[in-house]
């Protein structure tokens, strides 16, 4: 659209024709203020609070529905309008209960602002109020009638946002009310978008109501531990007997990927942190064979004697390390530095999701072909093979039909089974069963309407799911280099599955899939072994063989992931580092409580490539960040920390360290911290250095891991930045690779996530929620 | 069965069919019917515009919108299907006009369907009848039905090789679906509440498609039209207000009905001499000129006030639907004027606030200064709300709510302050409303 | 809907639903219609009625609930066999519909939306119903009855419940 000149208030703006003035006034900085307006949801215009005078125009507009054109002349603020919204407000106080003291959106409610903007103090009405019981509608939703002023904003998200459609309205008038779709109970997907969006207390959470106060807590924005889109949530903490307690995750700062954005394991899946089985002190085996509490100076020196000795008397190859898809890039990319040159092993591996490996050697010397999340969200046209992102992705879902309904991107669909987003698909083909393999073919040979459609666009975005693995990658990613206008996403699981890969936990892989056997940059690596490793199903089969002298285990449960024999490990020293007793863990000789990702700072990647820092939100007593157990685990075993993590100018030459701790100890201000370390360094200053600070070894990632180059500051102020696997600088092949059967997706549901999901009381009360839904649809 | 009334000053152009068993398409062809549409096949749609354009004949629904402009804003070329669309869904209290033909003359209505249709190039028409007159959707249904064995609808119409097909729909209670675009929605099977404009109707209307619709009395008046002549039937008016308008006069008149007068007929002297003046030789009080969302007249105001939209118009009130409710001297304005605001605190769609919660306070308000529990302020307060209701809600509801309460208050003042401090109404109670 | 033998109404009912839903360009719009004709039919909207149409129409529940609930003359419990309308809006207010309401209530011992325990009448006072000229106007489920005084009740209720007498033992009135 061309742009046109207007006036409001005296300014002269410039906007394309046809924007809508709410939009233009606000992006001038022109507040006007709207109850029912959201933006990409479809309009409303039923407040009435966004009225403007509009020159030559008989009675006041709303500017939600006022599209700009060259030459109008509005006034959004004059007394004529500040009656007009006091008003209103008046009228909607007037049913209203007035409940703030113990309302949960007192202090963000959206009535309360406007009230105190246009001063409707005095009540005008004596009238009673019309009074309603308060509903619950599911273990996340409650709704309040009273406080409701049937702005439908929630109805709209469900429906247009989430095509749930769950919500609707019933009765007219007054008597209107908000109604949700099985009678008194919600059946739907539990997102809590509706709750989000409410700009009022009338929907409220379940996990967070009469809690506590917004401005008793810190708000802390940091990165969800379940799923590998990465949603940024908002974390709200408040001091509860010396702890930093998670009260709240909601969406409440909408700067991240997810824009509006945040699925149910986002919002209601935090409370695993409180958890009563959690762990707090560290376990070490008894002489009984029983696991008993011990100080971490002990259960320190205990393993790290073991494993010297272990190291010592068999060498490395008897020590197999497992690491997490959820914990931080650094604590994997230290991780297996310290596996490789302290335990001498590449014994090394993590709980593989999805074949990131066989992504990355496809791509093999070609830059520019893997895609952001956000660039899927405004990709003109979209290819899904495989996957089922309403259950397992949620947020890219989310973008997918959110670029269909607003963009009018063009959806293509082609799977086994029937998927729900095929609801915004422009076409969709069905795969016969084991037919991936044969895609690229098909699409290439242009026989059917699906891939005549999918061989005219100007520009694809192919996204595919873990049935994708090895060869078949391998066929559709190559087929997509070759037609040159063709980017990808390949789906795995959890918060940092993609970052586990990137930052080398295979045997035979160092970080940025650089091969163990031409390690190139890695020649630093003092003692790097340079045979590939053992796989973890090797690991297993050795210890069965009574050939593995001990095992690292640091957040993951390979026991129950791959369904592996416990009896196997009885003559291996076993250490976990974990936030729970896992089946795995109650293996262990020694036990670490570590901290989980609400606890600590670092960064993590999805699935799509995507940088973001997570910050430290959460304290809990006893637990510590694996990072800093992996760092006193190598003190112990006496090796010179800095030449694991690069800390300080006293640092091995070359790995000169820069930044500052302040990440740990300071909690929340991590990324603040270290924004001044460089101040401090920028001015010739010395920074305040720790050996537990991961992003000391941030440093270490940029300079050596192909793909990582960080825009810091960017980073630091919370916003994602875009990896490249290999391709920087200039793309290091993938030579050899373990196989694909390591392969086990975790196919986690909307409630479920992995064994961090068991703990979630939350989610687990959503599910049987769901599920009681569900059997009493079938019943009907 | 509605009784049928008559005075001399009546001019019967679209009541002329009445209770002669019009309803019947033989006694209706036999009384002429039929004829104009046949006329218009033969001049094409720009005649008929034209025609339309050239009577005067503005919409008898409310709003009183030139019927030949509407039609003229329809595109010419549209991508999909153009409608007509009757609004028989005459809810407006005071108003039943369109009752009585549907009943007497339901031919009309079709006939003035598919002259519409013929005029903007659709191929469909929609009759909608409200709810409540199911007795009457048979009526119409049964027409359609007959109107469709003569070959006047379906395929190749008159043998003209257009085709138009009427289909009927009934409401199922609700006020607000006869705003045009709520009946649209209503049409469409769902929620009666309006749509924003613009769009307007003759570009996207009814499934999307370019739509007029127009009032029953409206579309009834067409075929007339027609049949007379653009030049005669305006004549019948006054200036810009062509023709005869079916003016229900109802409330304390000795001769309650439906007459059919010439626009610009006197108010006083339809009150007065058509109607058999005030019953039981009572004192005026007060008018309601056009249905209850039109501000009250008092008995000055109606003098020499001539009725069509202009006059009306310039003496501070609406023409309307054309209901004239007469109030005698016996009777509470205050009460009058509650009963009046729970009608439309009942019918808010309840879309946009100052309607929703506007009209409920007015009646929690009214319904509490009524039964003598009002103070001072309330005046005022009630005033108030009306003044802040006026001109910011989504559709012209909350206007039909506010103009008469501001009109009530603003006149009747006195009467309300004699409500004031636990006095008794001064007027006969009436029990409790209790519609919910 | 293929089966007469599945749906909860009568074979006339279900196949004039069958041509309803063909008779306008969107399936949709013959909601609102069908609502009303199954109401007349089972008495009320029951959950059953309201599962049907949605099948039939091919919608949610819960959206056939939001159109339902909107519309004054549809309700979700049964209402007596005559449902006595009585309009108690201005033009039939000056012309004594309260008085005339109050001796429907006396008449049949209920009140606004009661039933008589006997299930043959249900009372209900009404907003306008286009009857205005010919006040005051009453209703008996889809008959205008009007110009009325309180004297024409007993009158009115003894028709309606002769024909109740008649009609017993049939199935749901139309
Ligand atoms: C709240 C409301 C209710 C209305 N009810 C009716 C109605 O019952 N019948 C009608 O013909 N017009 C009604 N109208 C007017 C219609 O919106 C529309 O203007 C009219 O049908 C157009 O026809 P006309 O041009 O022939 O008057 C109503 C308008 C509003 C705002
Ligand atoms: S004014 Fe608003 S609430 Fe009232 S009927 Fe119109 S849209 Fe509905
Ligand atoms: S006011 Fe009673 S029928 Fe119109």
């Amino acid at each position: 659209m061309p742009d046109v000149t207007f006036t409001v208030d005296g300014k002269t703006l410039t906007a394309p024709a046809g924007t809508l003035l709410i939009d233009a006034c606000r992006k001038a900085g022109i507040e006007i203020p709207a109850f029912c307006y959201y933006p990409g949801l479809s309009l409303q215009a039923a407040c009435r609070m966004c009225l403007v005078r509009q020159e030559k125009v008989p009675k006041l507009q709303t500017a939600c529905t006022t599209t700009v054109a060259e030459g109008q002349v509005f006034v959004t603020e004059s007394p004529e309008i500040a009656q007009a919204r006091k008003a209103t407000i008046q009228l909607l106080l007037g049913n209203h209960p007035l409940d703030c003291p113990v309302c949960d959106a007192g202090g963000e409610c959206e009535l309360q602002d406007m009230t105190f903007k246009y001063g409707a103090g005095e009540s005008l009405y004596v009238e009673a109020k019309q009074h309603r019981e308060e509903q619950q509608w599911s273990p996340a939703v409650f709704y309040d009638r009273p406080r409701c002023i049937l702005c439908y904003r929630c109805i709209r998200m469900c429906g247009e946002g989430m095509d749930v459609w769950a919500l609707g309205i019933q009765n007219r008038g007054t008597h209107s009310v908000i109604a949700p779709n099985d009678g008194d109970r919600l059946d739907c997907e539990q997102c809590g978008m509706c709750i989000d969006v409410c700009p009022v207390g009338a929907l409220t959470s379940g996990s967070y109501r009469y809690k506590t106060r917004p401005w008793e807590m810190n708000h802390v924005s940091t990165i969800c531990t379940h799923c590998a889109d990465g949603c940024k949530v908002t974390l709200g903490v408040r001091q509860i007997d010396g702890d930093a307690v998670i009260i709240r995750s909601d969406n409440r700062d909408k700067s991240g990927i997810n824009n509006d954005f945040l699925c149910a394991k986002g919002r209601f899946g935090f409370d695993f942190v409180e958890s009563a089985e959690r762990l707090t002190k560290p376990l070490v085996r008894n002489a009984a064979g029983a696991l008993e509490p011990a100080t971490w100076d002990h259960a320190l020196r205990f393993a790290a004697r073991r494993l010297k000795e272990i190291r010592d008397s068999k060498g490395g190859a008897a020590i197999g390390v497992i690491g997490s898809n959820r914990t931080t890039n650094e604590e994997n990319y230290l991780l297996q530095k310290l596996a490789r040159t302290v335990l001498g092993t590449n014994n090394i591996d993590h709980q593989r999701s999805t074949d990131y490996a066989a992504f990355v050697r496809a791509l093999a010397g070609h830059t520019g072909k893997t895609v952001s999340l956000r660039a899927i969200a405004s990709a003109p046209a979209i290819l899904l093979v495989g996957g089922n992102p309403t259950e397992e992705h949620p947020l890219l879902a989310w973008h997918l039909r959110t670029n269909v309904r607003l963009n009018h991107a063009r959806l293509y669909i082609a799977n086994t089974r029937p998927v729900k987003l095929e609801r915004q698909a422009k076409l969709t083909q069905e795969i016969p069963a084991g037919g991936y393999k044969d895609l690229a073919a098909f699409l290439e040979a242009g026989q059917s309407d699906f891939s005549k459609a999918i061989l005219a666009e100007e520009s694809l975005v192919i996204i595919f799911g873990e049935e994708f693995r090895g060869e078949t990658v391998d066929s559709l990613v190559t087929w997509g280099i070759k037609r040159n206008n063709v980017r990808f996403a390949y789906l795995g699981d959890h918060a940092n599955a993609r970052g586990a890969a990137d930052m080398g936990l295979f045997p035979d892989l160092l970080p940025g899939y650089v091969p163990v056997s031409a390690p190139g940059d890695f020649a630093e690596y003092a003692g790097l072994p340079a045979a590939p490793g053992k796989s973890m199903t090797q690991m297993f089969e050795a210890a069965g063989q009574g050939e593995l002298g001990a095992l690292l285990v640091v957040g993951a449960n390979p026991i129950s992931w791959l369904g592996a024999n416990p009896a196997d490990l009885k003559n291996t020293f076993v250490v976990v580092q974990d936030l729970f007793l896992t089946e795995t863990a109650a293996l262990a000789d020694v036990v670490f409580p570590a901290a989980s990702l609400y606890e600590k700072s670092g960064t993590v990647t999805n699935t799509y490539g995507d940088v973001q820092m997570v910050r430290k939100a959460a304290d809990r007593a006893g637990v510590k960040p694996d990072f800093e157990i992996l760092v006193r685990l190598a003190g112990a075993m006496g090796v010179d920390v800095s030449t694991l993590v690069p800390f300080g100018s006293s640092a091995t030459a070359g790995m000169r360290g820069m930044t500052a701790d302040l990440g740990q100890s300071r909690g929340a201000q991590a990324g603040e911290a270290d924004r001044h370390s460089v101040w401090l360094e920028a001015n010739g200053l010395e920074p305040k250095l720790s050996p537990f600070d991961p992003l000391a070894v941030l440093d270490e990632i940029e300079r050596l891991v192909p793909g990582y180059t960080l825009d810091r500051l960017n980073l630091f102020a919370g916003n994602d930045g875009t990896t490249e696997p290999g391709s920087s600088p200039g793309f290091v092949p993938v030579a050899a690779l373990t196989g694909t059967e390591h392969i086990v997706p975790a196919h986690d549901t909307l409630f479920t996530s992995g064994t961090l999901g068991r703990y979630c009381a939350g989610l687990n009360e959503l599910d049987k929620h769901q599920a009681t839904e569900l059997a009493r649809t079938a019943a009907d | 069965m509605p009784k049928l009334v008559s005075h001399p000053d009546e001019v019967k152009i679209v009541t002329r069919r009445f209770g002669q068993g019009a309803a019947n398409i033989g006694k209706y062809i036999e009384l002429g019917g039929y004829e104009a549409v046949k006329k218009c096949i033969a001049q094409g749609p720009e005649w008929i515009i034209n025609e339309m354009k050239a009577s005067n004949l503005r919409g008898r629904g409310g709003a009183g919108f030139s019927t030949g402009m509407k039609w003229s804003f329809v595109p010419k070329q549209s991508a999909k299907p153009k409608y007509v669309l009757v609004n028989g869904d005459e809810s407006e209290p005071g108003t039943c006009k369109d009752h009585l033909i549907f009943l007497h003359d339901p031919h009309s209505v079709i006939e003035g369907t598919i002259i519409a249709g013929l005029a903007i190039g659709a191929k469909t028409g929609f009759i909608y009848l409200r709810g409540e007159y199911r007795y009457l959707l048979e009526i119409v249904e049964k027409a359609v039905a007959d109107a469709y064995e003569r070959g006047f609808l379906g395929k190749n119409i008159f043998g003209s090789g257009n085709d138009f097909d009427i289909i009927t729909q009934s409401g199922a209670g609700a006020y607000e679906v006869g705003e045009e675009s709520a009946l649209m929605e209503s049409l469409e099977g769902k929620r009666g509440v309006p749509r924003i404009k613009p769009p307007f109707p003759a570009v996207v209307g009814l499934y999307g498609g370019p739509t007029i619709i127009n009032n029953a009395e409206t579309i009834a008046t067409v075929p007339h039209v027609i049949a007379m002549g653009a030049e005669a039937y305006s004549a019948v008016g006054t200036p810009r207000n062509g023709g005869t308008r079916l003016f229900g006069v109802s409330g304390h008149v000795e001769r309650p009905g439906i007459y059919e007068l010439p626009m610009g007929y006197n108010l006083k002297k339809m009150i007065y001499d058509v109607a058999g003046g005030v019953r039981g030789g009572r004192k005026l009080k007060a008018v309601v000129p056009g249905g209850s969302s039109t501000p009250v007249l008092l008995p000055d105001e109606i003098e020499t006030l001539g009725m069509d939209f202009d006059q009306v118009g310039k003496a501070g009130s609406m023409l309307g639907s054309g209901g004239v409710v007469v109030i005698d001297d016996q009777t509470c304005i205050v009460e009058f004027a509650l009963r009046t605001i729970s009608f439309y605190q009942h019918e808010s769609c309840g879309w946009c606030i100052p309607c929703r919660e506007g009209t409920d306070w007015l009646k929690k308000s009214l319904t509490r200064f009524h039964a003598g529990f009002g103070a001072a302020s309330d005046i005022d307060n009630i005033q108030y709300l009306a003044e802040n209701m006026l001109g910011r809600t989504f559709c012209p509801l909350g206007d039909a709510a506010a103009m008469p309460t501001i009109a009530f208050v603003k006149k009747f003042r006195k009467e309300f302050e004699d409500h004031l401090n636990g006095k008794p109404c001064p007027f006969a109670k009436h029990v409790e409303l209790t519609v919910v | 809907m293929s089966g007469e033998t599945m749906s909860i109404f009568s074979p006339r009912l279900a196949a004039r639903f069958d041509a309803l839903v063909k008779k306008y360009p969107v399936k949709r719009s013959a909601l609102v219609p069908m609502l009303l004709y199954a109401q007349d039919e089972v008495g009320y909207l029951s959950d059953a009625v309201i599962a049907e149409v949605a099948e039939r129409i091919g919608i949610t529940e819960l959206d056939v609930r939001n159109v339902a609930t909107y519309y004054s003359m549809l309700r979700f419990k049964p209402a007596g066999r005559y449902n006595i309308q009585v309009c108690t809006n201005i033009s039939c207010m000056l012309r004594g519909a309260y008085p005339l309401l109050e001796r429907f209530q006396e008449e049949l011992g209920i009140g606004h939306k009661g039933v008589t325990s006997d299930g043959v009448f249900s009372l209900e006072e009404v907003e306008c119903i286009g009857a205005c000229c010919w006040a005051p106007a009453i209703q008996v489920n889809y008959d205008f009855h009007d110009d009325l005084t309180p004297d024409h009740v007993p009158g009115i209720l003894k028709t309606y419940r002769s024909k109740a007498e008649g009609a017993e033992g049939t199935a749901a009135h139309a």
